[in-house]
């Protein structure tokens, strides 16, 4: 088993669904979800790239006080296309348009999603979001934050109409793909697999959908009277003409706070099935994991108001929220006990995916408990609108979210390309990428909780040395990322065949060849239970896992 | 919910040799439930799309019921009231189609679909109508509300047919005495915010002398009224093309006892445009 040679594979690669036709038409026209996923992912990596680099010219710009390198009416338009690129263009499509177009399907052993036009659809319209969002930043950005509160939103002369309506775009491109996910698990589970058979994947997807279908469309709402608004004033928003500025606020937290969950879900769907995988142990309490993906879906939406807790609202609305934003941490920590006991006394191995379940699982627990702090009324008056706030807010979705979509990446990268990454310099760069974060954000959690308001261009004595450690931190990270590029774009020219069943899964997606067949199966495949590890077992011959032949099937 | 899984990867000669089976699916049931149960969710996105306009009535009602009291007297009720009508025969006639799909009745199902078309040119031509006495009259959305010339005038002309059961006597004698009650009785609105509590009437006298005594902030309601009904007429619009294209290929002759989903989905669709519609009447027009 611990042989890692080449597998023994024909020199020919067998036809597939990445060379069973070509050209520009075949790709950008294909209703196969496989495709589709993968045009997802280059897409979304693009957009990290542009965010990625916002994100380093904003730490450029604070690592010494006063001007380093932006004047500061660039800098507020830098910082806001940040946001809204990665949240927008990133990390909301990302596990879920990206990874989960790709895997849904093949979990499920079915051919495609239910509607693979309505899939398709999803694509175009996240192109045409995105170009229109470029559009706005090409034309010269956007200053309100990416939260575009009225009423500044509103009278500021930059292109806030164009970015919301590419947002307003990205919007029913979401919204399409967590319907299509949505009417799939209903509809095309395979005989013999009932809800309590999927994979926690497919629950964690599911969950997310529901908040996707269900809050969307408000912020759709949302930004077409913002657009209004801007465009004809008629008001709504606009206290000079009598209208309410905190309902903007009230609209855009009752989508954007369940958004969060849609971001954060489905990576606690990716880490299920890892911790599982590399423990060689059956998940334990698949059924709490299961319904705690769908109570964190309902709770989502009863929380909104935490994020306006100093705006004015009435002192019962807010302990009321403060409740209920306690309330979300048990279904969470629910997971999170689960995935330990995982791996209580499994057979653990420290392969690329697993490092970043754990980072993960370290990460997302740092971000979890500081929620509590903000989540309680007293502290969050002192910590709000600090670097605490941001600095939580990305221990979630950049240590949860970015690594746990890093660690599906790794874990379906086998299965979507047919090929293997340097495991070495994959273990290095996951360490590389968690200590930079850790260095980069713990500083800032130390400056929020002194008072560092967030979004300032300049800033005081006191918080320099903090500041330039926590630029020296987002550095290192980004070293982290570029080696993970170049060690899986070397990956898809020179890397390893990939076994069907490198990772020793029983779950549906790796019965088929790597990569998969055009109609992802070549015979329906065999359900059964996703994480039974007595059913799998190495072959030394193909250099991967094979199923147990049921008649040898130990009792 | 789960029916389809028991009929799945059973094998599908006998639909196989319906042209319109897609590649992914067992069986045209597996094909039309799913379609089915996407289309109901796409419903539920639509109503949440408007659930944010009808939740920014609820809070503008709320807070300056006034404002609502004072500005629905502008529409034209008689107006609205027939458009209602026309939007329910047009359900009526959609739903007619489904069946006449189902039945494979090609020609009633042409027939209905285009009754169901023309209804929809109608509202859309009514609305029209509408929109431009409101134009006429600078009776708009925020900035650009501006009633010209004197307010007794502007009223007086759309008052007399919009409401003519509140045209009493006394409407006869003053047209203004109609309609400044209205904004006075509200105690809590802005209009009486921003002055002695105890004295509405003198004080919103006050402040709109030019006006009359017209509540402050009175294009919020169009505003809203502008917005609601615009995304409804665009979402009318919507069905136009859809329908039109069903009209196409009803004439071509696709559809049949085997094939009527999307009759019975855009069906759903134009109930849920009604559906919205009836609510938007009375919350707009009625509220008296």
């Amino acid at each position: 088993m611990s042989t890692n040679d080449t597998p023994m594979t024909p020199a020919v690669v067998p036809e597939n669904y990445l060379n069973c036709s070509s050209g520009f038409r075949s790709w950008f026209f294909t209703l196969d979800h496989k495709r589709i996923g993968v045009m997802y992912l280059a897409s979304i990596l693009a957009m990290f790239l542009i965010g990625g680099i916002m994100a380093l010219m904003i730490r450029t710009e604070l690592l010494t006080q006063g001007q380093t390198i932006m004047s500061s009416d660039d800098y507020n338009k830098v910082f806001t296309l940040h946001g809204a690129v990665m949240i927008f263009l990133f990390i909301i499509p990302g596990i879920p348009a990206a990874l989960g177009n790709f895997v849904l399907p093949l979990m499920l052993g079915a051919k495609d999603v239910a509607l693979p036009r309505l899939n398709l659809a999803s694509y175009h319209l996240y192109v045409v979001g995105a170009l229109v969002c470029v559009l706005s930043i090409v034309l010269g950005g956007v200053d309100t934050g990416w939260t575009f509160y009225a009423p500044y939103s509103t009278t500021t002369n930059t292109h806030v109409s164009i970015l919301t309506l590419g947002a307003f775009i990205l919007g029913f491109s979401s919204v399409f793909t967590g319907l299509n996910f949505i009417v799939t698990i209903h509809r095309m589970r395979p005989a013999g697999m009932g809800w309590f058979d999927m994979p926690l994947m497919l629950w964690a997807l599911y969950a997310t959908a529901i908040i996707q279908v269900l809050a969307t469309p408000v912020l759709g709402i949302t930004l077409l009277l913002l657009i209004v608004e801007r465009v004809m004033g008629i008001g709504i928003f606009d206290p000079a003409l009598g209208g309410d500025p905190v309902l903007y606020q009230h609209f855009f937290w009752f989508y954007s706070h369940p958004a969060v969950y849609i971001m954060i879900l489905p990576a606690m769907g990716i880490i299920s099935e890892i911790i599982s995988v590399f423990s060689r142990k059956h998940i334990f309490g698949y059924r709490a994991i299961a319904y705690s993906s769908i109570a964190i879906a309902a709770f989502s939406f009863l929380v909104w108001g935490h994020h306006m807790f100093t705006s004015g609202q009435s002192e019962l609305m807010n302990m009321i929220f403060s409740a209920l934003t306690f309330s979300v941490s048990i279904p969470s920590a629910v997971k999170m006990f689960n995935w330990i006991t995982t791996m209580y006394k499994g057979s653990i191995r420290l392969d690329t995916p697993m490092i970043y379940a754990l980072c993960f699982m370290f990460l997302f627990g740092i971000g979890g408990l500081t929620g509590l702090f903000l989540g309680s009324l007293a502290t969050d008056v002192h910590l709000h609108d600090t670097y605490f706030v941001v600095a939580h807010f990305h221990y979630v979705m950049f240590g949860g979210t970015v690594i746990a979509f890093l660690a599906g990446l790794h874990y379906w990268w086998p299965k979507m390309f047919g090929r293997m990454y340097d495991e070495k310099l994959g273990r290095i760069s996951a360490i590389i990428i968690t200590v930079g974060f850790n260095i980069t954000f713990i500083a800032q959690f130390i400056m929020g909780s002194r008072g560092m308001p967030r979004r300032y261009y300049d800033y005081v004595d006191e918080f320099s040395l903090l500041h330039f450690i926590s630029s020296m931190g987002s550095y290192v990270m980004a070293i982290g990322f570029f080696m993970v590029a170049g060690y899986l774009v070397k990956s898809l020219v020179s890397g390893p065949r990939a076994h069907a069943n490198p990772w020793g899964s029983a779950a549906l997606e790796w019965q088929t060849q790597s990569p998969p067949v055009h109609f992802n199966f070549d015979d329906d495949p065999e359900v059964c239970n996703p994480y039974d590890y007595s059913r799998v077992q190495y072959d030394a011959a193909s250099g991967g896992y094979v199923r147990v032949p049921s008649e040898v099937k130990p009792a | 919910m789960s029916d389809s899984q028991s009929s799945s990867h059973v094998d599908s000669a006998a639909h196989a040799a319906n042209p319109n089976l897609q590649h992914h699916f067992d069986s045209m049931e597996q094909q039309y439930e799913s379609g089915k149960l996407g289309m109901w969710l796409f419903l539920v996105t639509e109503i949440l799309l408007f659930g944010g306009l009808f939740c920014a009535y609820a809070v503008y009602r709320h807070n300056h019921p006034e404002i609502f009291t004072y500005a629905h007297q502008f529409l034209d009720k008689s107006l609205g009231g027939f458009n209602t009508i026309v939007l329910i025969v047009s359900s009526l006639t959609m739903a007619m189609a489904v069946r006449a799909a189902q039945l494979g009745q090609r020609r009633l199902l042409t027939t209905c679909l285009a009754l169901t078309l023309a209804c929809a040119f109608l509202f859309l031509g009514v609305k029209f109508v509408e929109y431009e006495h409101k134009w006429k009259h600078g009776l708009l959305w925020g900035k650009n509300y501006e009633v010209q010339g004197e307010m007794a005038g502007a009223t007086e002309a759309l008052m007399i047919p919009a409401a003519p059961s509140q045209s009493g006597s006394a409407a006869d004698v003053d047209p203004n005495a109609t309609i400044l009650p209205r904004a006075a009785r509200a105690p809590e609105g802005l209009a009486a915010e921003v002055g002695d509590h105890g004295d509405g009437v003198a004080d919103a006298a006050d402040d709109h002398a030019t006006h009359g005594l017209e509540p402050k902030n009175v294009h919020l309601f169009f505003g809203i009224y502008f917005v609601m009904t615009g995304l409804h007429g665009i979402h009318v619009l919507a069905g136009i093309g859809v329908i039109t294209w069903l009209l196409i290929r009803s004439l071509r002759g696709d559809f049949g006892p085997d094939y009527f989903a999307p009759v019975d989905f855009t069906g759903l669709y134009w109930h849920v445009v009604d559906l919205i519609w009836i609510f938007l009447f009375p919350l707009l027009y009625l509220i008296d």
